[in-house]
């Protein structure tokens, strides 16, 4: 087996798990760019979409109970956010920032009283989960079709934003929050806007993801939130480009890591195991402290100074 | 006004003596099967959480710098002080699978010299050691960090306690950390009991609660001198702070690194509280529970952290129980009443508070104030009353 | 022996492409009131913010006392976008942090009022006082320095004595009306013990009235703190009674200088204020 067989499969898996991270990404990344709020809830709703899934699919076909489990993670974000955001508008930053982490408690608390802390099967997505071999790896179809769902997504979200008149009104609320309301936008259908495109963003991922491994815990989402994130910040926060690019790259990398071992060892270069793998979670916010400091504003993100 | 504050002084270090004793009898007569045992359970650990509340508060409330990564300090504190006091023999057994690296005890080695209060002693010494070793790391992640702003702070911290986290669980670091394994047999609050003859005294309530108290004591005096204005001119005002000539970095760095040292000591109390020390129980949800303690009591009020500690533990560890275990305030009903549900209504509590009641309990008014205000309160309403009893004897 | 206090030399601050403040060269010298005038935007506020290592010029020479407290020239991507003159002249980097500035004796307020205004009048001024005080966190905190902070104390007390404002000492600073409040800002700028005060815009928002009592005070505290005092107005009433010398600004660069009436007369100040008759024909 050469070195480019053993490398493969982790580029492949961390350009799959990379488009997941990057279509939450987008979320925060949005939701950032308008409201300057880390919604740390975030992640938390592409658990509880996994979860849903567990339980609907249960008792629905798949075909019936997939697009449910978008509709209902999208009236959920929708709903979080005029539950927990709204009402503070006018509060300081921090508030808010508060409130996006007791809705991340709540959410992680309800399902671990739902689940009752267990580990739960995720179910089979026929087709998406079946088995098959690029380039002499075996992965699962899910891997494959990641990447080129997320950019037909990326694609029309940027439609979205770049042609339609609801785009206009984001790109405004975000550069000026204050003005864009005197210009007539009205910035609460703009923000529930934003809340549904995330939230719908998370679901997708959510199946993706969770098609990859084995189950759903209370905890799945804190740190796939917490990465996304990151990859949100490594983008430039409030750019889709960036998120994606921030998404592909920490997955990427995290892959590599966890196979790191093994590839040093295949190409001869260590003798024993580092247990470098211990570090693939926490890479990530390497990556996030080098970027905060040398470039704060991440790679695509614009400059802002305060005025005295 | 120095006799005032000396009186005060006095008056509360009368409460305090007061309590101390309160707490040590309580501990001789409650024995463990007791239906009060909880009580003691909610000193214990709610005075814990109370020192790593305050120190998140001197950080987020007095000088507006918002950390997440007050669970990787107190994880740094833990270690260091279960590393610092399994007696040598005990290693073996505890470091399984690694040949353990270091070997001192520092309350094995002080209590051969000295005995019962050497013990002490050598807890004391691994409890600021395990401060110092938060506080030098603070201190390096504060270099790059504090130069950030608000919420991006707030995920550095966070990412920074991740990181701690996942080095603790490296395997190759397992002959000091022990990897993945817990931590266990160090010296833990029930090792705290005097033997006079046949009687034994227990301190193991006592012990955390005077720690806590001393530590909170120090943040009070800190957050009272000028250099506790200065943190406060920083969060009300950076630019206008520095324009008063207030060195911006210098005063983040020491709020930062000071929050940190009583974030290391509040995890190592919190390990002398629990049995075991296992990285992987100090993850960001620790944070941001405490967090929420701190917004529930009132964030920049240090009695307000206190108050939210002990109602988050007493309500969580004892009251909320009935939530969990079929049977709540009567109502029977073993099908909702499950595990879990306990923590589904504290998080519907704590919502509520962050968006009906911002303020938390004690907003940023600290107890004397309060009361000062009560009373005055109440005294002019009797004065009243009095007045006009006065006025009607006249006609 | 520098008779200037504050001396600024080719001072130019361009942010990205736009330039403003350009090549700015002026002094003001010790016991004067110099004013900053110009229209809205042309880089008053910006020449504070120079002054004190707000913002670090992007070329040019700031002194204080004949000692250098900001000297830059352009860097990186500055060299290719500099639109300034004498790029050539200045080749030491001087810089510092604000509080390093006030601690040298420059003390300022601010355009929009920047008290700690959730804290009392009397912390306000207390904050100012830190700096000099002979403490650290660990005197501090354990009252070892009872002795310095009583000193504080005092000293904060008998300004606010000074400055009139003693009886609202436990108030807090942002329950003060608007012309309280910058009362209060000016002696908490005193407080941090200055040698030259930069004041910006001290009357806005004033009436006639207390734009007057202004005039006497800004002379009042020069005496009595022998102060010099640079600052930006656009009270002309003001300017003229009070300054001995103006500095006017349009879009970044000196147009005019002098003596009040001197100012007053020249065309360009006229045109900039009043705008050309020819740019309205245009």
């Amino acid at each position: 087996m050469g070195l480019f067989d053993v490398i493969l499969p982790y580029i492949l898996s961390g350009i799959s798990v990379g488009g997941q991270y990057a279509l939450i990404a987008i979320g925060y990344s949005m939701v950032y760019g308008i409201l300057r709020l880390i919604n740390f809830a975030h992640g938390d709703v592409f658990m509880v979409a996994g979860l849903m899934m567990v339980y609907l699919a249960a008792s629905l076909p798949i075909y019936l109970a997939a697009p449910l489990v978008v509709v209902l993670t999208v009236a959920l974000g929708f709903l979080i956010e005029r539950a927990a955001y709204k009402p503070l508008r006018s509060a300081p930053r921090m508030s808010v920032m508060i409130s996006a982490i007791g809705v991340s408690y709540l959410l992680q608390n309800m399902a671990l009283y739902i689940t009752g802390g267990l580990n739960k099967n995720y179910p089979v997505i026929p087709w998406i989960s079946d088995s098959i071999t690029v380039l002499g790896a075996t992965t699962k179809r899910v891997t494959v079709i990641t990447p080129v769902l997320m950019i037909l997504l990326v694609i029309a979200l940027m439609l979205l934003i770049n042609k339609t008149k609801m785009g206009m009104a984001m790109r405004a609320a975000s550069r000026d929050f204050e003005t864009s309301q005197l210009m007539g936008v009205k910035l609460n259908s703009v923000i529930s806007v934003t809340f549904v495109i995330g939230s719908f963003l998370a679901a997708i991922a959510s199946m993706l993801f969770f098609s990859n491994y084995p189950g759903v815990i209370p905890a799945a989402g804190a740190m796939p939130g917490l990465k996304a994130f990151v990859a949100a910040v490594f983008g430039g926060i409030g750019s889709v480009a960036g998120a994606v690019l921030g998404g592909l790259l920490i997955g990427v990398c995290e892959s590599i890591i966890k196979g790191m071992d093994t590839i040093l060892v295949h190409s001869g270069a260590l003798q024993s195991p580092l247990e470098l793998a211990t570090f693939s979670d926490a890479f990530t916010f390497i990556l996030l402290i080098v970027i905060l400091v040398f470039k704060p504003t991440g790679l695509f993100g614009e400059k802002a100074t305060e005025k005295v | 006004m120095e006799t005032i504050n000396k009186r005060k002084n006095l008056n509360s270090a009368c409460a305090l003596a007061v309590l101390f004793l309160v707490v040590i009898l309580m501990d001789q007569l409650i024995r463990p099967t007791d239906s009060m045992a909880m009580l003691l359970t909610v000193i214990r650990k709610g005075s814990i959480y109370a020192l790593v509340a305050v120190s998140m508060n001197l950080l987020n409330g007095f000088t507006g710098l918002f950390s997440l990564g007050q669970a990787g300090f107190m994880l740094l504190g833990a270690y260091t002080y279960a590393i610092f006091t399994i007696p040598l023999d005990e290693r073996v057994f505890v470091y399984k699978y690694y040949d353990y690296l270091i070997s001192v005890s520092f309350p094995e080695v002080l209590g051969n010299l000295l005995g019962g209060f050497g013990l002490l002693l050598g807890v004391i010494l691994a409890l600021i050691l395990a401060g110092l070793v938060a506080a030098g790391v603070a201190f390096l992640i504060g270099l790059p960090v504090l130069r950030l702003k608000s919420d991006y702070l707030a995920i550095a911290t966070l990412g920074f306690a991740e990181i701690i986290r996942a080095i603790f669980i490296w395997g190759k670091l397992g002959p000091l950390t022990n990897g993945s394994n817990p931590l266990k047999s160090y010296v833990r609050l029930n090792a705290f009991q005097l033997h006079i003859g046949d009687t034994t005294i227990n301190f193991s309530t006592l012990v955390p609660l005077a720690f806590a108290a001393f530590c909170i004591w120090i943040i009070v005096l800190l957050v009272n001198s000028s250099y506790g204005r200065a943190f406060k001119a920083i969060r009300e005002d950076e630019i206008a702070a520095e324009a008063m000539g207030i060195n911006l970095y210098k005063h983040k760095q020491l709020s930062f690194v000071i929050s940190s040292f009583f974030a290391g000591v509040g995890g190592a109390m919190l390990a002398m509280f629990a049995s075991t020390v296992q990285a992987n129980n100090f993850k960001s949800t620790m944070t941001y529970e405490i967090l929420l303690i701190v917004i529930l009591g009132g964030i920049g009020s240090i009695s307000g952290s206190c108050i939210g500690s002990f109602l988050f533990i007493a309500a969580s560890e004892w009251w909320l129980r009935g939530l969990d275990s079929g049977t709540f305030l009567g109502i029977d009903a073993p099908g909702v009443f499950r595990n879990g549900f306990r923590l589904v209504v504290f998080s519907l509590i704590i919502m509520s508070v962050v968006l009906f009641f911002r303020r938390g309990i004690m907003g940023d008014k600290e107890i004397p104030e309060v009361m000062a205000r009560i009373w005055g309160r109440l005294r002019t309403r009797m004065r009243g009353r009095a007045g006009k009893g006065g006025e009607a004897a006249d006609g | 022996m520098a008779e200037n206090v504050l001396l600024m030399e080719d001072v130019t601050m361009q942010f990205g492409g736009v330039v403003a403040v350009d090549n700015l060269s002026l002094e003001v010298n010790e016991g004067e009131i110099v004013a900053l005038i110009g229209p809205n935007g042309a880089g008053k506020t910006t020449a504070f913010n120079c002054i004190t290592n707000v913002y670090e010029p992007t070329n040019g020479r700031i002194s204080l006392n004949g000692e250098c407290i900001a000297e830059n020239h352009p860097q990186g991507k500055m060299k290719a976008l500099y639109k300034g003159e004498n790029s050539g002249k200045y080749q030491r980097i001087v810089r510092h942090t604000p509080d390093q500035i006030t601690k040298r004796g420059i003390a300022r307020t601010f355009q929009n009022i920047r008290l700690f205004s959730a804290l009392t009048v009397f912390e306000n001024v207390l904050i100012a006082k830190h700096m000099r005080a002979r403490h650290n966190v660990f005197t501090a905190t354990f009252r070892l320095n009872a002795k310095e902070e009583r000193r504080m104390r005092e000293e904060a007390a008998a300004l606010l004595e000074e400055q009139g404002l003693l009886h609202l000492k436990d108030s807090i600073a942002s329950s003060l009306p608007y012309g309280l409040q910058r009362r209060l800002e000016i002696a908490r700028a005193l407080a941090t013990g200055p040698s030259l005060l930069l004041l910006d815009e001290p009357a806005a928002g004033m009436n006639p009235q207390e734009t007057q009592e202004l005039t006497d005070f800004i002379k009042q505290i020069r005496d009595s703190y022998k102060l010099t005092i640079f600052m930006i107005e656009h009270h002309m009433d003001l300017v003229m009674q009070i300054s001995d010398r103006i500095y006017v600004l349009d879009f970044g660069k000196m147009i005019a200088h002098g003596n009040p009436s001197v100012v007053q007369h020249n065309q360009r100040v006229i045109d900039a204020y009043l705008g050309v008759a020819d740019d309205v024909a245009d």
